[in-house]
C-alpha cells in the first residue's frame, strides 16, 4: 500500500469541509463517536444541519468561533492507499498555512464553486503549490448540483484555469465535477453526469501515479548521526546515519564526501532488518564507507561524477511567515538539510503578488505572508540543488535568532 | 504488507506506506538525538511507546539508543503492564527512570482527587513536568498520533513547551519539509511526537509485521468486570464496582493500557495482532472514544490537559 500526501486550502463556504467529511465519512475513516460528538454540538449550537467542519476544527476556540485556524492532519485510507491531508484554512494566514500544507504535499487538491467560478483564491491556491513544486495539481468544481449539472459550466471553468496554469509550473493537472454535499463523482461516478467520462474524486486519489515524483537521479546523503557503538562486539563500527535525499546508493557505489572532497566506497547500507541493497529517497538508513575518512553531521554523501552545487550566496524565493518584516541586513539561523548556519539578507529584489503574480519591484522589505526573491549569504558553504531539481536539498527554513520561532521558509534557485 | 526492503520492482523504487512513515519517524529521532542536549523517550509500556521504542531502535541500530526511557506511574497501573515495562528495556540495554504520581502526592505537590475511584490521569502532569525540570530534559519523545484526537490532530512534531511545560495550540511554529525547528532556550523544551502520522490500524500492522511483543492484556483474555458508562472496568485494587454495577466474566482485551480507573476494555476475541488488525479496520469507534473516561469530561477535555502540559 502506497502513501499519498494531500494538500487541501479553502474558505467557509467553498465546501470543503463537507467534501473532506464526505471523504472520510464514505471511507469510513470517520467513526461512530466522532460523529455523534459533530451531531451533538451542532445540535446545540442550534446548526440546521450537521456541521462537518467540526470535525476538523479540533482546538476551541475554532469551535466557537467557526473558524480554522491552523493546519489540520487528517487520515484516511482505501484498500489501494493511505491517504494524509493536510487541511489549510483559505482566509487567515493562507500563504503560511498552504506553504506549510504544500511543502510535503504530493498533491493539492483546489475547490471551486461552480457558481463563482475562477476567484483571486483558487489562482492563490493555484500559485502556491506550483511555488511548492506539488507534482499533482487536482481542480474539483463543487457544487455541479446548484448548476444543474451543466457541462458547459464545467467547461468553461476548465477552459480558464488551464489557461491561467499554463503560465505556471504544474507538471499534471486534472478536473472533476463534483457535489460533495450529494456524493456525486466523489467515491462513485455520478450518473448525474453522464458527459463526464473521468474517474471519481476518490478513484483518481487512489490512481494517480507518484513513483516517478522524487529525485532518482542524483544521489544525495545528508549525514544526520555517526553511528559508533564502541561496544566489545562492534569495537571499530562507523555507520553515517540519515534520510536519502535523491538518487540510489548500492554497495560498491564510488562515493564522495563534501566538504572534504574525499572519495571512497560504500562498503555497506545498513539497517535494523539487514543489509540493504539499494538505498533511495525516502529511506533511512545507515551507510559504511571503506577508507577512514572524516565524516560529521551536516556533510553530504553525493558521488564523484553527480555533485551538488557548492556555496555560501544564495539566491531563493522566501514566503515570510511573521509580522516583523524580513529586511536587508537581517540576521537570522538558516536550516538546510541537516545543518544550522547563520545567515545575513543581501537583497531583496522583488515581491511576488500571490494573486496576480506580478512582481513588484519597488519593495524593500517583505512583510507576513509575502513571498519574495530574496539573495543571502550564510557563514558556510551549503551544498545544495536548486528547489525545481530537489525538494529536499533544495530547501531551507529561517528562524528569528532570538525567539527561535521559525519565521520564513525558502526555495534555491541554482545551475538546473 | 510487503516488507521487502526496497527492492526495485517493475522498473521503479517504491516503499510501502507503513516503511515510509517508519523512515520518517527514524529520521525524527536522529534529529533529536543530534540537536539535543538531554532527550528522554516516555515509555508506559503501552502499545504506541513500544512501538517508538522500537523505532528509537532502528533509528540508533547497531548503537544502543543514546537517551534514557522515563516512565510516568500513575500507581495505578496493570501490573502485566508493569513487568512488561521491565523485561522490556531491560532486553535492549536501555537506562529506565520512573517518576511516580504517588510521591508527588506524597511530597504535597499534588492532591489525589475527591469522591470514589479517583483517577490520577490529570495528577501526571505535575510528576512529568517536576521530572522534566529535574533532570533538566530539553526533549521529550510521546507517543501520541494526531489520528487519536482532534486537538491532537493540530499539533507540531516537533512542539514547543514554554518554561511552565504549556501548550499554546494557537501560536506554534510552522513546520515545513522535513526540516525540524528545535532551537529553544534555557528552561524550555520540546515535545517530540515520532508517530504523528501513524493511525491506531498502522500501530497493529507494524506490530504484527514486525513481531513485537506486547502486554498480555492486548490480547483476548477473560476477566472480572462491570459495566459504568457505556465502558467494561475491570475489579482491581483501584476500582470497585457501585452496589447497582452487576459484575461478570467476559472476553476482554484492552485497546489502551492507561491509568486502571479510567482505561475500559472491550468484549473481544482477537488473541493476535493479526486478529486486532481485523477487529481495528472493522471498528467503527476510535479507541479513546472507546475506552477512555478521561476524554468523555468535555469536548475539550484533551486540549485543556494539553495546555497544561500533559503528553
Amino acid at each position: 500500500m502506497e502513501l499519498l500526501r494531500l494538500a487541501t486550502a479553502g474558505s467557509v463556504d467553498d465546501g470543503k469541509s463537507t467534501l473532506i467529511g464526505r471523504l472520510l465519512f464514505d471511507s469510513k475513516a470517520i467513526f461512530e463517536d466522532q460523529l455523534e460528538s459533530v451531531e451533538r454540538v451542532s445540535r446545540q449550537r442550534g446548526d440546521d444541519y450537521t456541521d462537518l467542519a467540526l470535525l476538523t476544527d479540533g482546538l476551541r476556540a475554532e469551535r466557537e468561533q467557526g473558524i480554522t485556524i491552523d493546519v489540520a492532519y487528517r487520515y484516511f485510507a482505501t484498500p489501494a492507499r493511505k491517504f494524509i491531508i493536510a487541511d489549510t484554512p483559505g482566509h487567515i494566514q493562507y500563504t503560511r498555512n498552504m506553504v506549510t500544507g504544500n511543502s510535503t504535499a504530493d498533491l493539492t487538491l483546489v475547490l471551486v464553486d461552480a457558481r463563482k467560478g475562477i476567484v483571486e483564491q483558487t489562482r492563490r491556491h493555484a500559485f502556491l503549490a506550483s511555488l511548492l513544486r506539488v507534482p499533482h495539481l487536482l481542480l474539483c468544481v463543487n457544487k455541479m448540483d446548484l448548476v444543474d449539472y451543466d457541462r458547459d459550466v464545467f467547461e468553461s471553468i476548465r477552459e480558464e484555469f488551464a489557461a491561467f496554469a499554463s503560465r505556471l509550473d504544474v507538471a499534471d493537472l486534472s478536473f472533476v465535477p463534483v457535489s460533495a454535499l450529494q456524493g456525486d463523482n466523489v467515491v462513485q461516478r455520478s450518473a448525474n453526469m453522464p458527459w463526464y467520462e473521468g474517474a471519481s474524486l476518490l478513484h483518481h486519489l487512489e490512481q494517480v501515479y507518484i513513483s516517478s515524483d522524487r529525485n532518482l537521479i542524483d544521489p544525495r546523503l545528508p549525514v544526520q548521526w555517526v553511528v559508533r557503538p564502541q561496544t566489545t562486539s562492534q569495537p571499530d563500527y562507523r555507520g553515517y546515519a540519515g534520510r536519502v535525499a535523491g538518487g540510489v546508493f548500492k554497495t560498491g557505489d564510488e562515493v564522495m564526501v563534501l566538504p572534504s572532497g574525499l572519495a571512497t566506497r560504500v562498503a555497506g547500507i545498513d539497517s535494523f532488518d539487514g543489509p540493504v541493497e539499494e538505498a533511495f529517497p525516502p529511506m533511512s538508513v545507515t551507510l559504511r564507507l571503506t577508507d577512514d575518512v572524516d565524516v560529521s553531521r551536516g556533510d553530504l554523501i553525493c558521488r564523484p561524477m553527480n555533485q551538488p552545487t557548492v556555496g555560501q550566496d544564495l539566491d531563493a524565493m522566501v514566503a515570510w511567515m511573521t509580522e516583523r518584516p524580513l529586511q536587508p541586513g537581517d540576521f537570522l539561523a538558516l536550516k538546510h538539510t541537516t545543518r544550522w548556519v547563520r545567515a545575513v539578507i543581501r537583497d531583496i529584489h522583488y515581491r511576488l503578488d500571490v494573486n496576480t503574480l506580478h512582481r513588484d519591484e519597488s519593495v524593500s522589505s517583505l512583510g507576513l505572508n509575502d513571498v519574495g526573491r530574496v539573495s543571502l549569504r550564510v557563514t558556510q558553504p551549503l551544498f545544495y540543488d536548486s528547489y525545481r531539481r530537489n525538494r529536499q536539498t533544495g530547501s531551507f527554513i529561517l528562524a528569528a535568532e532570538d525567539t527561535n520561532v521559525t519565521v520564513g521558509a525558502g526555495m534555491l534557485h541554482g545551475p538546473d | 504488507m510487503d516488507r521487502g526492503r526496497g527492492v526495485a520492482g517493475s522498473g521503479h523504487y517504491q516503499l510501502s506506506q507503513l516503511q515510509n512513515i517508519e523512515a520518517q519517524s527514524i529520521h525524527i529521532f536522529r534529529e533529536v538525538a543530534a540537536e539535543f542536549e538531554r532527550p528522554v523517550l516516555l515509555f508506559s509500556g503501552g502499545k504506541d511507546s513500544v512501538v517508538m521504542l522500537r523505532l528509537a531502535q532502528k533509528a540508533f541500530w547497531p548503537g544502543r539508543i543514546p537517551f534514557p526511557v522515563m516512565h510516568i506511574d500513575t500507581g495505578h497501573n496493570f501490573p502485566e503492564v508493569l513487568d512488561f515495562r521491565d523485561r522490556c528495556v531491560e532486553a535492549i540495554g536501555a537506562t529506565l527512570l520512573v517518576a511516580s504520581v504517588q510521591e508527588s502526592i506524597d511530597a504535597g505537590r499534588v492532591a489525589e482527587e475527591a469522591g470514589t475511584n479517583p483517577s490520577r490521569n490529570r495528577l501526571q502532569t505535575r510528576t512529568l513536568l517536576d521530572a522534566i525540570n529535574e533532570h533538566r530534559f530539553d526533549a521529550v519523545f510521546g507517543g501520541a498520533r494526531r489520528d487519536e484526537e482532534k486537538a491532537r490532530a493540530k499539533e507540531r512534531v516537533f512542539s514547543f513547551r514554554d518554561e511552565f511545560g504549556q501548550w499554546d495550540p494557537k501560536n506554534q511554529r510552522p513546520e515545513l519539509w522535513s526540516l525540524f525547528n528545535g532551537r529553544h532556550r534555557a528552561g524550555e523544551h520540546i515535545r517530540v511526537f515520532p508517530l504523528s502520522d501513524w493511525t491506531e490500524l498502522d500501530i497493529w500492522q507494524y506490530v504484527a509485521d514486525e513481531g513485537i511483543e506486547l502486554p498480555s492484556i492486548y490480547y483476548s483474555h477473560r476477566r472480572q468486570v462491570f459495566r459504568r458508562d457505556g465502558m467494561l472496568l475491570s475489579i482491581g485494587p483501584y476500582v470497585a464496582p457501585r452496589d447497582d454495577e452487576e459484575v461478570f466474566e467476559a472476553s476482554v482485551r484492552y485497546r489502551t493500557v492507561g491509568d486502571m480507573t479510567c482505561t475500559g476494555a472491550v468484549e473481544s476475541g482477537a488473541a493476535s495482532a493479526e486478529d486486532i488488525v481485523l477487529e481495528v479496520a472493522a471498528s467503527r469507534l476510535t479507541e479513546r472514544g472507546a475506552t477512555r473516561a478521561d476524554d468523555r469530561v468535555s469536548e475539550a477535555a484533551m486540549e485543556d490537559r494539553k495546555r497544561e502540559g500533559y503528553f
